[in-house]
């Protein structure tokens, strides 16, 4: 089966209205070339899940794709409020469920190993469990004591960006690595983008770094940059000045859907948008290499 | 003694860095907690472990970090792992001596809301940004530290919300919890130190040279205590202040903030 695809048609063939997505990537990889088009799309009553909602879903929460969403810490990282997620909670018309970020975590690894639930120590803190039915106590049948539990999430769709992939979706990814493996595991369908398509060879050069398999990839994307304004480690950096930069816009809903007409809307692709940020920034954001020291396999 | 200037973020910043020890393996939060650590292994603390939740350990950050997951973590890092891992293996495991905690309220027993202020979760006054990381840290850590200015609302007598566990309701709250961690050892303001006393209530146990018991009785929502023994911090140094300064946030992104 032929899975190297565009972004389009991926999002087209396996995001459905109503549709639990996880975008992953707990800070660094995070797949917005991937939210921007189904935004475009107009892909309705989603329930997003992830730990960090991050400005993704507060795009796409405002461009109204959004039922739900599912997390456990809603703030714009570095800089502050969550506005459009956090006012859209606080006025009533967005549901939530909330966990711990291990709790969080502890849901995807559930789903990822099989598992109906995953048990977690007590943490004293009572009143999540109170308001969230998802947390529950058990008796640990061997010690008596009581443990927490939280249930699997199996997300319909899981969309992960790596640094590199075969076309396969054997994927290589390296620094932060989150909940990428765990959503990918735990979900029905796969999206994979990538900075770089590489022959399988690469891929089998270093075996230790392929953290997602490719035959539980649906669709392999090649969407070099695809994380602005997170970033992808040895890539680019996060343009931190973008986040603060959405702290001001998303403080008017006029700004808002000015800036989603003018970034999302109007630009067919996520190529168009990053040549659309112009020299300067992509200058601002690129890195030094730092390679890591090889290893040696040994050729046996 | 020089009249050194400095803002109330760095008064807090310099005196949980002195509360680290060396070989400490610390839990880091981004903002005044890694400017307190990185501050501390520059100084009396060069083998204190660093560990990010984004799963990050050993992090040796070369730049100031502006979020969790900056990859200035990740470069030069002993190890990177999953979050699973981090929590787990790393966290809940036991392998943790340090977290550090704030947020929007800090009550009498050191339990912290970081979720909603006002009573209906359901329908929340305001929403915040909610635990992150900071249950387990709480629960779990060795010890932990709180940073937070020395204000009334911030210091009511019982939190809207327990995000965080302190020491719940008092004397035993923890052990009934089946808590492993010690909790909040030291809560860090602007104006002192408050320490949980026999029953787990924070009392005062020190004061920063010129500020008085009475602001700090002024600005806490319950009738705060004050230690017999009742100490003086030491003055921040030139070199503490320079670090800071001209090494870990020379634009002053966290040390200008409140």
């Amino acid at each position: 089966m032929k899975k190297l695809t565009s972004l389009k048609k991926a999002i087209s063939d396996y995001v459905a209205n109503g549709d639990t997505v996880y975008a992953a990537g707990f800070t660094h990889l995070i797949p917005f070339a991937a939210g921007h088009e189904m935004i475009r799309q107009s892909k309705r009553d989603l329930v997003l899940a992830r730990a960090t909602p991050d400005l993704i879903y507060d795009q796409m929460v405002a461009a109204g794709c959004a039922r739900k969403v599912i997390f456990s810490y809603m703030g714009n990282p570095g800089v502050g409020s969550l506005r459009i997620v956090r006012s859209e909670i606080q006025a009533g018309r967005l549901e939530w469920e909330e966990y711990s970020h291990f709790g969080m975590i502890s849901r995807l690894q559930a789903g990822a190993s099989g598992l109906p639930f995953m048990p977690m120590n007590q943490t004293g803190a009572t009143h999540l469990e109170a308001v969230n039915s998802n947390i529950q106590r058990v008796q640990d049948p061997f010690t008596k004591q009581d443990v927490i539990v939280v249930p699997a999430l199996n997300p319909d769709v899981a969309i992960v960006h790596v640094q590199r992939a075969d076309k396969d979706g054997n994927a290589h990814l390296w620094g932060i690595i989150g909940e990428q493996k765990e959503a990918a595991f735990a979900a029905k369908h796969v999206i994979l983008t990538a900075e770089e398509i590489v022959d399988e060879s690469v891929i089998r050069s270093d075996p230790n770094r392929t953290i997602i398999p490719g035959f539980i990839v649906d669709a392999v994307c090649h969407v070099p940059y695809a994380c602005h304004p997170s970033y992808a480690q040895g890539y680019y950096d996060r343009d931190n000045s973008f986040y603060l930069e959405w702290d001001k816009i998303s403080s008017s809903i006029d700004n808002v859907r000015a800036w989603l007409d003018e970034w999302v809307y109007a630009v067919p692709d996520h190529q168009i948008y990053w040549d659309k940020l112009g020299k300067q920034t992509h200058q601002r954001l690129e890195v030094k290499p730092r390679p890591s020291h090889p290893i040696n396999y040994g050729d046996y | 003694m020089t009249d050194l200037t400095f803002t109330p973020a760095e008064l807090m910043i310099v005196n949980a860095a002195r509360l680290l020890q060396d070989g400490d393996v610390v839990f880091v939060g981004v903002g005044q907690p890694n400017l307190a650590c990185n501050l501390a292994k520059r100084t009396h603390a060069p083998d204190l472990v660093m560990i990010y939740e984004a799963g990050v350990i050993g992090a040796e950050p070369s730049r100031l970090p502006l979020s969790i997951g900056d990859p200035t973590l990740v470069s030069g890092a002993l190890s990177v792992v999953s979050m699973y891992d981090i929590f787990a293996t790393y966290l809940q495991r036991g392998n943790v001596d340090v977290g550090f905690l704030g947020g929007a309220q800090i009550d009498r027993y050191g339990n912290i809301n970081a979720t909603i202020i006002g009573g209906d979760y359901a329908h929340p006054k305001v929403r915040l940004p909610g635990s992150g990381g900071a249950q387990e840290i709480a629960a779990w850590a060795n010890r932990c530290y709180i940073m937070t200015p020395h204000q009334i609302r911030r210091f009511p007598e019982k939190v809207d919300f327990l995000t965080s566990a302190g020491y719940l309701d008092g004397k035993g709250g923890r052990e009934k919890a089946g808590l492993r961690g010690k909790g909040p050892v030291a809560v860090v303001t602007d104006l002192g130190i408050l320490e949980p006393d026999a029953d787990g209530e924070l009392m005062l146990t020190a004061l920063h040279p010129t500020k008085t018991a009475d602001q700090a009785i002024q600005n806490t929502g319950w009738p705060l205590k004050i230690s017999q023994n009742l100490r003086t911090t030491q003055p921040l140094t030139e070199k503490e202040l320079q670090i800071l300064h001209e090494e870990l946030d020379p634009t002053g992104i966290y040390l200008k903030t409140e």
